[in-house]
Formats: C-alpha cells, sequence, structure tokens
C-alpha cells in the first residue's frame, strides 16, 4: 500500500468555480485543477514565495510542492492552448485560517477573511490584539550549513554558498543540511 | 449576526462549557434583536463525532461566530469551510451574560 498523502494546508479556496474560452462553443471536457494545484499557482507566482517557502506554507516537502506546482502549469497550459475550460475541484486540503490573541480579554480567534486587515477583537472590541504562533513550524526557513565528513553544523550566511564555506573542524567543504548530505552524495 | 456560545446550563448566568462537541447547552445570541436561544445539545453522549454533528447544528441555525473554551481537530477545518469565525475563551468562570456583555462593546 503506498503511503497515504499528507494533507495540504491551504488558505481560502478560490471564490468561484473555474474558467471558460472566449468564443468557443461549450464544451463539457474541461480541465480539473485541484485545489492544491490552484495553492500552488497562488502562492508562487501571485505571492511570489519560492518553493521552500511555499511548500513550508503548505505543510509538504519542497519536492511535493514542485511536483504539484508543475502539474498546476501543465494544465493551466494545457487549457490555453487547447481552449479548454477550467474547473477547481477536489484535492487533499484542508482550510486554514489565521489566529490571533486579545491582550485585554485574554481569548484566541480566527480570522476567514484574509484579504480584510483585523483590527480590533472580536469579543471585545479591544485594539490590543496580536498574531498568534502556535505553529512554530511555519516560521521562516532556518538554513544550517553542514560538514559532510565530521557532520559539524554552522549557521548559512545567506549569499555565501556552503561549498565556500570551511569546516571549522577538518577544514573541508560544507554543504547545505538537509538536501545534499542526506541524498549520500559522495558515495 | 448570530454568535453561539457553548453553556453549561440553560440560564444566562451558566458558566462557559470549555468543550465545544460536548456541552451541555449552545446559547445562540442575536446581536441585532438581542434575543437569547437555548438548544440543549443533542450529542452530548455520543460515543464519536460529537463535534462535527454539532457544527452542523451551529450551522443551521446560521451563526457565523463560535465561542468555546476549545475546539477539536475535526472541527476546526470545518468551520473554516463554511466561513464560521471561532473564539476560543480559556475562561471557564466567564459567564454567558459576561460574554454577551463583552460581545455588545
Amino acid at each position: 500500500m503506498p503511503r497515504p498523502k499528507r494533507i495540504r494546508r491551504m488558505n481560502n479556496p478560490p471564490h468561484f468555480k473555474g474558467y471558460r474560452p472566449i468564443g468557443l462553443p461549450e464544451e463539457n471536457n474541461p480541465v480539473v485543477i485541484n485545489y492544491e494545484e490552484y495553492e500552488a499557482i497562488r502562492l508562487s507566482d501571485y505571492e511570489l514565495n519560492g518553493h521552500v517557502e511555499a511548500a513550508r506554507i503548505m505543510g509538504i516537502s519542497r519536492p511535493t510542492y514542485t511536483r504539484i506546482y508543475e502539474s498546476a502549469r501543465r494544465k493551466v497550459a494545457e487549457a490555453f492552448v487547447k481552449g479548454r475550460a477550467i474547473v477547481f475541484e477536489g484535492g487533499k486540503v484542508y482550510f486554514d485560517s489565521e489566529w490571533y490573541a486579545c491582550n485585554q480579554c485574554g481569548c484566541f480567534f480566527n480570522h476567514l477573511e484574509k484579504e480584510q486587515e483585523i483590527v480590533q477583537c472580536t469579543l471585545c472590541g479591544s485594539a490590543d490584539i496580536e498574531q498568534y504562533r502556535n505553529n512554530p513550524e511555519f516560521g521562516p526557513a532556518d538554513d544550517v550549513c553542514i560538514c559532510p565528513s565530521c557532520g559539524k553544523e554552522k549557521k548559512h550566511v545567506p549569499g555565501i554558498p556552503c561549498r565556500n564555506e570551511t569546516c571549522p573542524d577538518c577544514n573541508g567543504p560544507m554543504t547545505r543540511k538537509g538536501v545534499s548530505h542526506r541524498l549520500g552524495m559522495g558515495n | 449576526m448570530k454568535v453561539a456560545i457553548t453553556s453549561t446550563g440553560n440560564s444566562p448566568e451558566s458558566k462557559l462549557d470549555s468543550r465545544f462537541g460536548r456541552c451541555a447547552y449552545f446559547v445562540v445570541y442575536d446581536t441585532e434583536s438581542q434575543s437569547m436561544e437555548f438548544i440543549p445539545n443533542p450529542n452530548k453522549e455520543n460515543i464519536e463525532g460529537a463535534g462535527p454533528a454539532s457544527v452542523q447544528l451551529i450551522a443551521s441555525r446560521g451563526a457565523k461566530k463560535v465561542i468555546s473554551g476549545e475546539f477539536g481537530a475535526k472541527v476546526k477545518s470545518l468551520f473554516d469551510s463554511l466561513k464560521i469565525m471561532l473564539v476560543i475563551l480559556k475562561d471557564p468562570e466567564k459567564r454567558v451574560s459576561e460574554i454577551i456583555e463583552l460581545l455588545n462593546h
């Protein structure tokens, strides 16, 4: 039995059902884009996130994200080239919203209309609110360089490729943690 | 707008129930007419699925906001897709009347 798919986290679903080409008779063979593919296009091409960041937001691995995104783009391209309609349907997703905490009455509440900015507590009306993050998994990416021979770790400095960093213990070139060293490169 | 509050009893002086699916009563409060309706929770003794069944009940009453002490994992995503706002109030000593007062800020 294959490993079950991880449920993908997404923001709001699109508020319409799909697209139809102009000037063509209506045909009933639309391209089905599922919600996770829609979300991938939204995250990458609308909000301009990198794949690593977007995968983090959806709670899936970077390769899975890239696969979903690739599939989404192929479907959009197919619809454009062949003049087929697009419908948004299905997908293994759950909808998530942002949570806020009120410092006045001590309540937590979620926010469903992400386009609108939230200014006051929904319960007591106080403006003393802050965004609540109970899931540190979705924080900014923390990149670490690792030495492939001795396993020494060092914080990655943006702009300097890991292979240009030298290990303080054995003076060898380092590599990015979690990418190539996990693949067992060099063996 | 209608707001649902979980309550341990059927009077405004009852305290907030800290569980959503198995609370004793739901109070549906209408902020416009300021009317209150107490609904005994029919799912209280369910062996499983009390949360989703209670979501159905709340959604059928047209509430747009739910106030409770805690929501289960099954319930959160359901409410999100129904566009009902969740408010978690971790204060089991709060009375229903006090919460309604807060709502009328």
